[in-house]
């Protein structure tokens, strides 16, 4: 639930106010809110949370983790995104059968 | 040590290791708070590696554990309405309410999305006017600022048609409940990482010092593990009793002001409940006057929902590190991720999954 994933920001962008910008992890690009880190620039590394950026880290640092991350089948989180926010799309992520 | 060569880091692995066998002269008993660093214990067999007389027991990290039998239930009151449309991350799908899990509830035709983001709520309001989006907010302190962004952006683009079902419980009191019980017997703490890369650490030194406990904010991945460990024995042989920072490079002791400041501006501390273990005082946030408006349990008129926990189910001593997983006669029985009856069973952050999908099927020699 805490997890953060660390990923690379590649675009900056101004959403109605509202800094966000877009994230790369591995092959996946995701929208990220950057309000929390107000010093980050285009090209630097960030661990994400629940589509928020929460803190800066290094490169390496970011690479490492991500590697683990994939280890341990934690990045199913990312695939569950914004398909389901279009109207009648279907939702991919919650209808995993029951058992 | 059959997992370490797995380690990617094996041999900074195996040179804590050996420190800590040097360092350790008698029994310690260690907590990790978080639900992820009990999932990487679990996965890549930490426990196993450490000398025996050191024992990990697994705290009360998994926000979707804790969250309170009744909420569920009121979430799948408010999911199953018409007019809504019911949000959330993916982990609270499984969990189950007294009577069956949102899935189901979905499945019986209600409108519930998985969300990455809070953020998306907002998308999915000013395309569904019509509809009331309600997401269910939940999370330590790491997701605050997240949940806290969707309230303030709501009344902020003046979008009437969102609110938030909120059970959002923090790190510091649930580690004093822990040291305030009589049969606690943890004795140092692995402080949760991305809770303080937003609240820092100062929070954690009032609490070392009032207890005399060390606690050191580690990180998750199974070195950082093993440093945490290291540092918390060491302190405890020295019979010092402080906060140490494993996890520099994500966490300072400030932790992220911008952050802080607009959860505070949305949200108050007040008492919460947390399944398993009943009500904290001062364990949780709670949506402060000026956002009550967006008060999903007040919108929709929840409030008389009130549920008991089934009886066999000992999660809330699991969550309290009181027992272990295997202690429970439902455990890989009647109990399964497949069948969960208790929340510590469904996230695979929760100490009973997380023993199960490692094949921590029986009871292990350490700490019998
Ligand atoms: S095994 Fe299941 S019933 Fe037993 S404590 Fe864990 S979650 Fe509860």
């Amino acid at each position: 639930m805490c997890l953060g994933i660390p990923g690379q920001v590649v675009l900056l962008e101004n959403a109605g106010g509202l800094r966000m910008g877009k994230v790369r992890f591995g092959g996946i690009v995701r929208d990220a809110c950057l309000e929390y880190v107000p010093e980050v620039a285009e090209g630097d590394y960030v661990i994400v949370h629940a589509g928020f950026a929460i803190s800066r880290v290094d490169e390496q640092e970011a690479a490492r983790t991500y590697q683990l991350l994939e280890e341990m089948g934690q990045l199913a989180e990312l695939d569950q995104a914004d398909v389901d926010v279009e109207p009648g799309g279907n939702d991919s992520a919650g209808s995993k059968p029951d058992g | 040590m059959k997992y370490l060569d797995e380690y990617r880091d094996a041999d900074l692995a195996r040179r804590l290791l050996k420190e800590i066998q040097q360092v350790q002269r008698r029994p310690w008993v260690l907590m990790e708070v978080c639900g992820g660093q009990t999932h990487s214990i679990v996965k890549y067999g930490v426990d196993d590696l450490l000398p025996r007389d050191i024992e990990l027991v697994h705290g009360p990290g998994c926000p979707v554990c804790v969250t309170p039998l009744e909420l569920i239930d009121k979430a799948h009151a408010i999911a199953a309405r018409r007019d809504v449309i019911f949000c959330s991350f993916g982990d609270m799908l499984r969990v189950p309410g007294s009577e069956c899990d949102l899935l189901t509830v979905k499945s019986r035709g209600a409108d519930v999305r998985v969300v990455y983001s809070p953020l998306d709520c907002l998308k999915l309001a000013r395309k569904h006017p019509e509809k009331q989006v309600v997401f269910f907010a939940i999370g330590f302190e790491t997701t605050a600022p997240a949940n806290a962004m969707l309230v303030w952006r709501a009344k902020q683009e003046g979008i009437r048609n969102v609110s938030v079902l909120v059970s959002h419980v923090l790190v510091p009191p649930a580690i004093e409940a822990i040291l305030d019980s009589p049969w606690n017997r943890v004795q140092g703490f692995l402080g949760p990482g991305h809770v303080c890369a937003i609240m820092g650490y100062r929070e954690y030194e009032e609490i070392s010092a009032r207890y005399k406990v060390p606690i050191v904010i580690t990180g998750f991945e199974p070195v950082d593990l093993l440093e945490g460990v290291l540092m918390t024995i060491r302190q405890l042989e020295e019979g010092q009793a402080r906060v140490e920072n494993q996890y520099v490079r994500a966490v300072t002791r400030e932790g992220n002001q911008a952050a802080q400041e607009l959860v505070a501006k949305v949200f108050e501390v007040g008492e919460r409940k947390w399944r398993g273990v009943g009500p904290i005082p001062n364990s949780g946030y709670r949506l402060r006057e000026e956002f009550s408006g967006f008060d999903a349990e007040r919108r929709f008129d929840v409030a008389a929902i009130d549920t008991q926990e089934p009886s066999v189910c000992i999660s809330g001593e699991v969550l309290r590190g009181v027992r272990k997983p295997h202690d429970c006669p439902a455990f890989g029985n009647d109990c399964t991720p497949e069948h969960p009856l208790g929340a510590t069973m469904v996230s695979s952050e929760g100490a009973c999954a997380a023993y199960y999908l490692y094949g921590r099927r029986q009871k292990t020699t350490v700490g019998g």
